[in-house]
């Protein structure tokens, strides 16, 4: 497989005190362009972790990762990254918040007429165009995330990461979004690395399902992958055999073989 | 039940009762109806404190209208200060002038003050919130400067600058920057691990960190620091003022009290105290108007 994205042995421990906590141990994976990838795994087993050493936002204890044949060492925006409480800043309207990264990633790229248009392009993208001018106070939790969406798009990054984007969200508004990142994800052919606890998403979205073990010193216990053609629906979904099979996969792995530490003890 | 579930249907009621809509017709706001909820709030929110006035005036006027009273009553006040309260900004002489004039002047010692604490108050403040090293350092000494009271910077002051002026200055500057510097240091340090990230990602550099991020995002703690500054400044730049002399609402009592114009100095506390509330308020309207949305959500 050509890797795109590859994390190369990725070990991570916590040091506090005399005390050294192993969270990540011998971790590999490799992700192709335009490949979507979610890592599932119980809270607790450094999902998260995971996804910050690939932004850039935590370092390793051993191991590299490389993106497009280069070594990650901090974070940049060609990682974006969709955080799980949509992280806008309050003071900025919605068309501020994503300019804010089209100014600083397209600074000279871009005139500045063309960064208009390229932050409007994205807000559209995500239907959020018609509340540009709202502050983050003023919009509801999906449209929050919508926009903390658009602003990591609007940086044209070589890997999308998403950190439980729609756990803090509703089931509805969630199938809503799950729906835009599909179709996203079809018209834009992104490189997309998410961490989820909701099965139905992960085997929705997903091309391959990475399943972690429990921690401590977790590590992948299995990847799945998910061979349902594209473009997927929900309801069409419901009764597919390939589909339900995948998610009893991922089920069975999550509470057969690898209980939650609280329900094993 | 046994009951056809077709029965419970509701019948539009419009069509049941024949009913047609009948158009009201709408009021158009009257003048009365207009000024009255101005009147409401006029009332609400000027008659109790007025009552309050009243009372406390009249208080006042029982106590001391008597002969050998020491301090004049209300009425005296007014007839002997008169001069005082109907002409603010007259100017008769280097030391006969309105009170406006020299409030006037005590404000400029206070904006210069002030302004450089807010300055070198901020940065300090972003840099000790920053860096835990800074902080380790310099926040011990802060706690203790802090304490020291404003007056007693003066002959210090006095004696570095050897002019009153930039001495009274100084005392508003050493006076009013701690709170707006360790309000600051607690807001930088209360600025949320995701906005930390957001830059992270985007790349902001130092400059840009600082002005797009921290400023905003502590915008609450340092108007909260400006507007504890702004009142030390001012209760200081009365107390600088009568040590140091010239012009300035601080010598005005000082003067007055030496020449025996009680009923003067009576005029000028409350020219202070009126001063001192619409520098509060100021702060805190800029505050409102600036923070609009600052509040996390």
């Amino acid at each position: 497989m050509n890797a795109y994205l590859k994390l190369d042995r990725i070990d991570k421990s916590f040091k506090r005190g005399g005390t050294t906590s192993e969270v990540l141990r011998d971790v590999n994976l490799e992700i192709a362009q335009g490949e979507f990838v979610s890592i599932i795994g119980h809270s607790g087993c450094g999902k998260s972790t995971l996804l910050n050493i690939v932004a850039g936002l935590a370092d390793t204890t051993k191991g590299v990762v490389f993106l497009d044949g280069t070594a990650v060492e901090e974070p940049g925006p060609d990682r974006a990254v969709v955080f799980q409480n949509h992280s806008l800043l309050p003071w900025l309207t919605v068309y501020d918040n994503v300019r804010l990264a089209v100014d600083k990633v397209f600074g000279r790229a871009k005139s500045k007429a063309e960064r208009h248009d390229w932050t409007l392009q994205q807000l559209e993208l995500v239907h959020m165009g018609h509340a540009k001018d709202k502050r983050p106070g003023e919009i509801s939790g999906g449209m929050k995330q919508r926009v903390g969406i658009a602003r990591a798009l609007a940086m044209q990054p070589k890997v999308l990461l998403m950190d439980e984007p729609f756990g803090a969200l509703d089931a509805l508004t969630r199938a809503h979004l799950q729906d835009s990142v599909m179709e996203i994800h079809a018209r834009l052919g992104n490189t997309v690395l998410m961490v989820t606890h909701d099965v139905d998403e992960a085997v929705l979205l997903s091309d391959r399902i990475v399943m972690m073990t429990n921690g401590p010193a977790a590590t992948i216990g299995e990847v799945l992958d998910v061979q349902l053609a594209r473009p997927r629906k929900r309801l069409d979904l419901v009764n597919n055999q390939t589909y339900l099979s995948a998610r009893a996969a991922v089920l069975e792995f999550l509470y057969a073989r690898h209980k939650a530490p609280s329900i094993a003890a | 039940m046994g009951m056809p579930a077709r029965k419970l249907e509701p019948v539009p009621a419009a069509k049941a009762a024949g009913a047609a809509v009948v158009e009201l017709k709408r009021a158009t706001p009257g003048f009365a109806d207009r000024v009255k909820p101005v009147l409401t709030a006029l009332w609400t929110n000027l008659l109790p404190p007025a009552v309050t006035i009243a009372i406390l005036l009249g208080i006042w006027q029982i106590a001391f209208d008597r002969p050998g009273a020491t301090l004049p009553a209300p009425t005296v006040v007014w007839s002997q200060a008169f001069d005082l309260i109907a002409e603010p900004f007259y100017v008769a002489g280097s030391q006969d002038m309105g009170l406006g004039w020299r409030v006037l002047t005590s404000l400029q010692r206070v904006a210069v003050g002030f302004g450089f604490a807010a300055i070198v108050g901020v940065l300090v403040g972003a840099i000790v919130g920053q860096s835990v090293w800074a902080m380790r350092g310099l926040d011990p000494v802060f706690q203790i400067l802090r304490t020291v009271p404003p007056l007693a910077w003066l002959p210090i002051s006095l004696a570095a600058f050897r002019d009153a002026n930039p001495s009274a200055i100084f005392v508003i500057f050493i006076t009013a920057i701690w709170p707006i510097l360790i309000n600051t240091a607690v807001g930088i340090r209360n600025i949320p691990q995701d906005y930390r990230n957001v830059a992270q990602v985007l790349r902001l550099n130092h400059l840009e960190f600082f002005v797009k991020i921290m400023l905003p995002a502590a915008a609450p703690y340092i108007f909260t620091g400006l507007r504890i500054g702004i009142g030390l400044a001012w209760l200081a730049i009365v107390a600088a003022e009568m040590l140091t002399g010239g012009v300035g609402i601080g010598f005005f009592i000082w003067d007055a009290w030496n020449s025996s114009r009680i009923p003067d100095i009576v005029v000028a506390l409350v020219y202070i105290g009126l001063v001192g509330f619409a520098l509060d308020r100021m702060v805190a309207f800029v505050a409102t108007r600036v923070t609009r949305g600052t509040a996390a959500n």
